[in-house]
């Protein structure tokens, strides 16, 4: 080694243990994060609320307008979340029992909208991952171990393709065309788990939601993460499209350009 | 393992030990009204392959089936009332709805697919013309939900059958609890399903070594075995693959299996269907566009159409494409095919409204 790389050998020690040291100064000095018990165990809270660009969703009252311009309205906004996974400051993931993360959230059922996992271990979160849509292996799985939120009967499944519905939008649109009752009628219902032995669209995606404050879990700190979902985006990129184009979309190849739009409906707002 | 339902004996004992009880359940309800002294069970039949379905998530009893056996022949799973399971999959033929090339639902709406048998679904993996399905316990959905079929949703069923008199009850004795659910309901329809099973045909018997086949039946197995085995195998007469075996799209195609899949590959191919029971099922083929056996024969001697999907099995080394058969050949098969019909099977007490 020659004397100059010694000597930035040497600086560069001198530079990282001073990170160190100011690193733990913070940690120490940290007032917001109160000390975790061993064990301790907390409740993680959420609340999704439908918005449409930047107007709280209305169903069959709210009219709002794709970017591409065509006016619609809502008449059921209805998805799939699961297998959550919080993520904290130092990258480790708590994943929440996959038996409990099934969630359905209705437009039409504000209770829906809000829910919460208890047992979650006390942290400091930063982000959030879950699956839009039910996984495959839930889908594939005896219809006894698909109970509540994944009843076949809440009017989310396909009986004659076996498949849960992962994001169903209906409306109404001028740009949509014309049915035999004289009604203007758009219908996505998104969903494909990949098949049950022969390979077909999937569209399961998970999102990773970074949180722009942090969520303290604690004991008697139970965070409520309030997340917006805006239905424009289903419309926007990466693959913006027309209503008047696709006015219905259900299991076809054009599904998978909606649900690469959807994916990016979630958005983290506020902490409560 | 012992064959068909009931008892350790034989199957042709196990059938008298039935009609009897079902004798006496018919004598009991012309005097007073009490349960059937029946008791179900489901042993697989020792020359069938291995059961698919997992009896261990819904273990048959004798409520269970009764239960399935009521909601099979319930029109209230159905929007208006008026259709129920059975209207479309009548018992005597062998659960078809036999003389229809597709069946008429609710409001007379047509559907667009024959319908298929019921019998030996214990053994299938994929329901279905197009194998949409994947578990037996989710096929009961399909028709309830379909508008051309009992266009209900199955959520209101579940309403439907909670304010009924009967069904509480009925559900409290075959799994514990009145609670009438989603889960419940298809296990009840499953277990009815399961015990539909197909296994007593002079050619069962014949497997068996309890009967004979004459000469000419002899014949035709053996034609059987050269041009049709390759699909139509094993003792369920079906391989349960998805093939396109040549029919002549129409002016709306039904593109089969590719509506499931979605991949070119599978375009035209359908769920290579039984060959037992042909005497109670007919018409045949997906769409039900042959009524006659004979039809059937002409079909794949002379109008197999040519499609890239089209099975290579229907395609010779010359490129020619079909199976002969000559008159000779044709009057064996169908005397062969004849053995496989189980009289059994559709006029079993058991499985009548």
């Amino acid at each position: 080694m020659n004397y100059i790389s010694k000597n930035i050998f040497f600086v560069l020690a001198i530079l990282a243990s001073f990170l160190l040291f100011s690193c733990n100064n913070d940690d120490d000095t940290d007032s917001l994060t109160p000390d975790i018990e061993e064990g301790e165990v907390g409740r993680m809270r959420f609340e999704f609320d439908n918005i449409a660009g930047n107007r709280n969703l209305q169903l069959n009252t709210g009219t709002y307008q794709t970017a591409s311009g065509e006016e619609f309205n809502v008449t059921t906004f209805d998805y799939y979340l699961s297998n959550f996974v919080f993520i904290d400051k130092d990258g480790n993931e708590y994943a929440v029992p996959q038996d409990e993360s099934y969630k359905l959230v209705r437009e039409s059922d504000r209770e829906s909208q809000f829910f919460g996992f208890d047992n979650v271990p006390a942290g400091d979160y930063t982000a959030v991952r879950f699956v839009v849509g039910v996984d495959s292996l839930r889908n594939t799985k005896d219809i006894s171990e698909r109970t509540g939120a994944l009843d076949p009967a809440n009017g989310m499944y396909w009986s004659w393709n076996s498949g849960y519905i992962f994001v169903k939008l209906e409306g109404n649109s001028p740009a949509a065309p014309e049915n035999q009752n004289g009604e203007h009628i758009f219908r996505y219902h998104i969903g494909g788990f990949g098949g049950f032995d022969s390979p077909t669209i999937n569209n399961v995606k998970t999102v990773e939601i970074p949180l722009t404050e942090t969520a303290v879990v604690r004991k008697n700190n139970a965070p409520l993460l309030h997340f917006t979902v805006d239905v424009l985006k289903l419309f926007e990129a990466p693959n913006p499209f027309l209503i008047s184009e696709n006015p219905t979309v259900m299991f076809a190849p054009f599904s998978v350009k909606i649900a690469e739009n959807y994916v990016r409906m979630f958005a983290f707002d506020h902490l409560h | 393992m012992k064959y068909f339902l009931l008892t350790k004996n034989t199957n042709f004992q196990s059938l008298i030990v039935l009609l009897f009880l079902s004798f006496l359940f018919i004598s009991c309800n012309s005097h007073e009204p009490t349960e059937p002294p029946l008791e179900i069970r489901f042993e697989p039949p020792a020359h069938f392959p291995e059961v698919a379905y997992d009896l261990n998530t819904n273990p048959i009893t004798t409520e269970g089936f009764l239960l399935g056996k009521a909601l099979f022949f319930e029109g209230d799973l159905s929007r208006d009332g008026t259709i129920s399971c059975g209207s479309c999959h009548i018992p005597t033929s062998a659960f078809t709805h036999h003389g229809h090339d597709v069946s008429h639902g609710i409001d007379d709406r047509l559907g667009r697919r024959n319908a298929t048998p019921i019998m030996n679904l214990a053994w299938h993996r994929s329901f279905f013309w197009d194998g949409g399905v994947h578990h037996l316990d989710l096929t009961s959905l399909v028709p309830i939900e379909d508008e051309r079929e009992m266009d209900e949703d199955f959520a209101r069923v579940l309403e439907k059958l909670a304010q009924n008199n009967d069904y509480p009850r009925r559900f409290e004795r075959a799994f514990g609890s009145p609670e009438i659910n989603t889960v419940s309901v298809l296990k009840a329809l499953s277990q009815f399903m399961i015990i539909a099973v197909s296994a007593n045909s002079p050619y069962d018997k014949y497997a068996r070594g309890e009967a004979l086949l004459s000469d000419l039946e002899l014949q035709g197995l053996k034609i059987y075995e050269e041009k049709c085995a390759s699909c139509h195998s094993g003792t369920l007469f079906t391989d349960l693959s998805f093939r396109n075996n040549g029919l002549f799209p129409k002016p709306r195609p039904d593109k089969g299996r590719y509506e499931i899949t979605l991949n070119p590959d599978d375009e035209f191919k359908f769920k290579v269907p039984s060959l037992r029971n042909l005497r109670f099922t007919a018409p045949y083929m997906h769409d039900g566009r042959f009524r006659t056996l004979d039809e059937v024969y002409d079909h794949y001697e002379s109008q197999v159409q040519d499609m890239p999907t089209l099975d290579p099995l229907l395609r010779s080394e010359n490129n020619k494409l079909g199976i002969r058969l000559s008159s000779k050949e044709r009057t064996a098969l169908t005397a062969f095919l004849e053995t496989l019909n189980d009289a059994d099977f559709v006029t079993n007490p058991l499985f009548q409204e």
